[in-house]
């Protein structure tokens, strides 16, 4: 009987994307040299490999990069730091005591004693199925990540007739893409009344192609035995029923589908966290540790990001929490609560319990104009901002200083942020 | 020339095929699609009924009851999941409860066992916790089960491959004329093969099939099912699969747990007249979701994972249309529900149809009934999947992240009967791409291991046969 | 006789609402809803010369494909041109991030480079 091999790190990082990478790089920073960065895929760089569009780095790096430039300047400081990493490995679960287990061709199932573990799996697309979505089921229908994946690494080009649902940016940057590739996209059909992809992504991705945007429509009903051959589209009404009068059949071979991500959460589950219900990830501090002492979630597993960078700004914070973690020089001073008011759907995180300079990231519920956002507690006003516009696609950002924080007089209690 | 030819490689056809290689009979399978298990069975309610549904003296009820006895054992041989986990039919008021008592004594003179009247809503509760308000009462029926219907037929045809039949896929039976000795049975495309009995068991196209040889006795009409399926999160709603009490209201649908955890609700029943037609409806799913929730509390339809139909074969007689026509041919048409329940019975049938026919049926020796199941690997230990890991490393590469399916486990897949060549076909083998995802990440990795194996262009790998194409060209080069 | 032209402002994800006031000529006159400097600049060029980074990938010798991206914008109105350029243009040598695939392409004055590393091995 083969034995199952063991071994010993101080870090464990699930996941070698933009997240993963940066908590490597910051933990190795903050002075900690026993990491393992574990990664499914042949190489480092998680989502971004596929990313190869622009627009990567401008908070970062003060510059425009695709995708894989971004993952190449984490993945030469992981190297040039010598900091470990596995390639085609699976992380198959995580204990609540911090074991790992994961296969991979080498070493087969093998489980790995941490003393701390980031999370940072990423996230998936919401599929056709959680769509309802009637029909049948003919070939032609793919996640825009998907069709991404056979486009831009491994060169096929999945349809020549395309309608996208849903304008989440993955769905906007393909329209352009199969553009480009020789593709002709028919139209980007959103549910919501208002888009759910970036402005610029808009701009550049659609109206420079002349591919028209329908916000408040949804695809009813795709057609099609073998390959999809149309899709029906209605218009739908303030409760996001489809208008029947409306409807109007597009003959298509392609549907894409950028219908919101989700959090890839199973491992997490698995270690016995519950997950916020807003954001699909765990519930964190400010280091973005969990409510398990020494777990760790970051970047798209703890909640969707539109930006990289800000990925790579909170995947820093918790890589530096970790190593802090692990030397012993975490403690538990306060215990805040950060909470949702009017206007604001989710915050992360979700508790402070250090004091400490520290940044508050959420997202509004709707699109919002002329208002003043505020982080109270109580009937104190920590932080205010006037905001011409805001929108649920665009993850908002407050900076809290360790001094604000101090100045509140308590240990405890509740932070409010919201829109007034 | 072959003894018999099976027309229908769904689970019907799969039994019965495997039931003639036991004899020395040289058996062929006729099936119009690309796959096996491609009809009604690719798309039903994956239940083992106990048997108080059918009319007692019915076909349906004596072999649905018989069907049910021999499933465990016949799963199990197969290697194919099975699980006896009971099944509660559900009442509401002292209509349903009237009822509840017409088919236990129903189910008992059709000959099945262990059924119990349950006449308060705290008997319910303490069998099935997971019920809705308002149930009442429940006829509870310890031998229901449930099963992957695929996958019990993909297992049959496998071990009648394995036993030495062929399976000629993309054979759609258009015509069947009388010869010397048996029948010659031609495709559309002009393909033919002859046998001495051909046996039909061609699902919604059984009507057409016996009209061929000239029986116009009966007509099968598709009547369509909706089902939804739920995350493996849901699966844990209910330990039983609860029916509702038929009611002058209608059927009501049923909720179940499967047999790999997930949760599944439907179906709703429309007549239509496209046997092809298996698309779905607004309306339908929104029906069974609406008819689920009044019978099982607290179901969360976000964790949905896919809706789909399947065509029930209804036959104009009310009851399955099993006989032999004439010489050389036999119907096992209209097998609509309990037509899984049934498959094994059924099988056992048409081999005494045909002694009685005179066919002589000498028992092989070599006949091996036996097989892996089909998910093995992953039912292993860590340390004995590291024994095979070893040797085949290839099955510590996760492709399918959602279900923890490796790259091994779909080469296995590719190269046991019957064979796969597309994406669904490997995801009904081996469940990749089955998960949340449903194939997001992995459909492309499939895609590029079935073009290797078979030694295919990725622009020729579809997802299920014919024009379902998954690319359209390349972007660079020459396409 | 003056116009107005409203942009979307793609420099950085904030997309600013931008109004822009054009001249005769379709000369530029003002612009205003820019938080930055950078927003003017490209209202600017937007309504006179808009520029757009082009990204795609190049076939390579072994079949696969690597990603690629003009160094710099490139005239929006000249984006056809570089992607036949780029579809025509197989790679045949090991790249590494930054290493230039086309030079000058389209007559644009602008490179095209590699956004990947990309290893070819040659019998």
């Amino acid at each position: 009987m083969s034995e199952i091999k063991s071994f010993k790190y101080d870090l464990v990082i699930v996941g070698g994307g933009p997240a993963g990478m940066a908590c490597a790089v910051s933990a190795y920073e903050a002075g900690l040299r026993s990491i393992l960065i574990i990664e499914r895929d042949a190489a480092l760089g998680g989502i971004l490999r596929q990313c190869i569009h622009n627009g990567f780095g401008l908070h970062t790096f003060g510059e425009e990069l695709t995708g894989p430039e971004y993952a190449y300047r984490y993945e030469r400081k992981v190297k040039e730091y010598g900091i470990e990493y596995m390639l085609n490995t699976m992380v198959t679960a995580v204990g609540a005591d911090k074991t790992v287990t994961a296969r991979n061709e080498e070493l087969g199932i093998f489980r790995i004693e941490a003393k701390a573990v980031a999370l940072a799996m990423g996230c998936r697309e919401r599929p056709l199925g959680a769509l309802g979505i009637c029909g049948r089921r003919p070939s032609g229908i793919f996640t825009a990540g998907t069709a991404q994946k056979y486009v831009n690494m491994m060169g096929y080009l999945p349809g020549r007739e395309v309608v996208i649902l849903g304008s989440g940016d993955i769905g906007l940057i393909m329209a352009r893409r199969m553009t480009l590739e020789g593709a002709t996209v028919k139209g980007v059909f959103e549910l919501m009344p208002y888009s759910s992809g970036l402005a610029r992504n808009i701009e550049q991705c659609l109206n420079d192609f002349g591919i028209p945007l329908k916000t408040s429509h949804t695809v009813v009903e795709v057609h099609g035995e073998d390959r999809l051959t149309g899709v029906t589209v209605a218009e739908v009404d303030e409760n996001r029923v489809p208008i029947d009068s409306t409807r109007e059949l597009i003959p298509c071979d392609t549907l894409l589908l950028s219908c919101g991500l989700i959090p890839e959460n199973e491992l997490t589950l698995g270690a016995g966290l519950t997950l916020d219900r807003r954001t699909g990830g765990a519930s964190v501090d400010m280091n973005r540790q969990t409510e398990i002492e020494g777990i760790f979630s970051l970047g798209n597993v703890l909640h969707v990001h539109d930006l990289v960078d800000y990925v790579s700004d909170e995947a820093a914070v918790a890589g530096a929490a970790a190593a802090r973690y692990i030397m012993g020089a975490v403690a538990q001073s306060v215990a805040f609560d950060v909470t949702a008011s009017f206007g604001v759907r989710y915050t992360v995180p979700q508790r402070i319990t250090e004091l400490c300079d520290l940044t508050l990231y959420f997202r509004v519920g709707a699109v919002y104009e002329n208002k003043t956002l505020t982080v109270r507690f109580g009937d104190k006003l920590i932080y205010s901002r006037k905001c011409a516009r805001l929108l649920p696609a665009e993850m908002q950002t407050v900076r809290l200083t360790r001094d604000k924080l101090a100045a509140l007089g308590a240990t405890s209690g509740e932070i409010k942020v919201g829109l007034e | 020339m072959f003894d018999i030819a099976v027309i229908g490689a769904g689970v019907i056809g799969g039994a019965v095929a495997r039931e003639m290689t036991k004899y020395n009979l040289r058996v062929v399978i006729l099936e119009r699609e690309s796959d096996v298990a491609m009809g009604a069975t690719k798309a039903n309610s994956a239940i083992v009924h106990a048997g108080f549904d059918a009319k007692p003296g019915t076909l349906k009820a004596r072999l649905n009851v018989r069907g049910s006895e021999l499933m465990e054992d016949y799963a199990y041989e197969l290697g194919v999941k099975y699980n006896r986990c009971g099944s509660l039919v559900v009442g509401f008021n002292e209509t349903d409860r009237q009822t509840l008592s017409e088919l236990m004594a129903r189910g008992e003179a059709n000959g099945a066992k262990e059924l119990y009247l349950l006449g308060t809503r705290e008997e319910v509760l303490a069998v099935e916790p997971g019920v809705a308000d308002g149930v009442c009462c429940a006829l509870f029926a310890k031998r229901g089960a449930i099963i992957c219907p695929y996958e019990l037929c993909m297992a049959e045809v496998g071990c009648a491959i394995d036993n030495g039949a062929i399976l000629k896929l993309n054979f759609d039976v258009c015509e069947i004329e009388k010869s010397s000795d048996g029948y010659i049975v031609s495709s559309a495309d002009g393909k033919c093969v002859e046998a001495r009995w051909v046996i039909n068991c061609a699902g919604v196209y059984s009507d057409k099939i016996a009209s061929l040889v000239g029986d116009v006795s009966f007509t099968v009409s598709p009547r369509r099912g909706e089902y939804v399926l739920l995350d493996k999160s849901e699966g844990g709603r209910v330990s039983h699969t609860v029916f509702r009490c038929p009611s002058p209201l209608g059927k009501g649908v049923l909720v179940t747990p499967t047999v790999d955890g997930n949760l599944l609700i439907g179906p709703n029943a429309e007549d239509i007249s496209d046997k092809s037609d298996n698309g779905t409806t607004a309306q339908g799913v929104a029906h069974i979701k609406r008819l689920a929730r009044e019978q099982v509390a607290g179901i969360d339809f976000s964790k949905t994972i896919t809706s789909f139909a399947g065509l029930r074969a209804t036959p104009s007689t009310g009851d399955f249309v099993i006989g032999v026509v004439c010489e050389g041919f036999i119907n096992c048409a209209g097998i609509e529900s309990p037509g899984l329940s049934s498959a094994p019975a059924i099988a056992e049938y048409v081999a005494e149809l045909l002694a009685g026919a005179g066919v002589t049926l000498t028992p092989r020796k070599d006949f091996s009934g036996r097989r892996r199941p089909m998910h093995y690997f992953r039912e292993l230990a860590d340390e004995e999947k590291n024994e095979i890991i070893k040797k085949f490393p290839e099955y510590a590469h996760i492709i399918c992240r959602c279900e923890m399916i490796s790259e091994g486990e779909i080469i296995e897949a590719i190269k046991t009967n019957p064979r796969p060549s597309d994406i669904d076909g490997i995801k009904r083998r081996t469940r990749s791409g089955m998960g949340r995802c449903q194939g997001g990440f992995c459909s492309p990795l499939v895609a590029q291991i079935l073009a290797r194996e078979l030694k295919l262009d990725l622009l020729e790998v579809t997802k299920r046969g014919g024009g379902s194409l998954i690319n359209l060209s390349r972007t660079k080069g020459k396409s | 006789m003056e116009r107005n032209r409203e942009l979307t402002c793609i420099v950085c994800p904030r997309g600013c609402a931008l109004r822009v006031t054009l001249g005769d000529m379709g000369e530029v006159l003002s612009v205003s809803g820019n938080a930055c400097k950078r927003g003017e600049v490209y209202a600017t060029d937007e309504c006179t010369n808009p520029m757009r980074t082009v990204t795609s990938t190049v076939l390579c010798t072994d079949g696969e494909v690597t990603p690629v991206r003009t160094e710099r914008a490139v005239p929006k109105a000249l984006m056809n041109g570089v992607m036949k350029e780029i579809n025509s243009t197989v790679l045949n040598k090991s790249v590494t991030v930054g290493d230039v695939i086309i030079e000058n392409v389209a007559g644009t004055g602008v490179n095209v480079i590699a956004t990947a590393c990309k290893e070819i091995f040659t019998k």
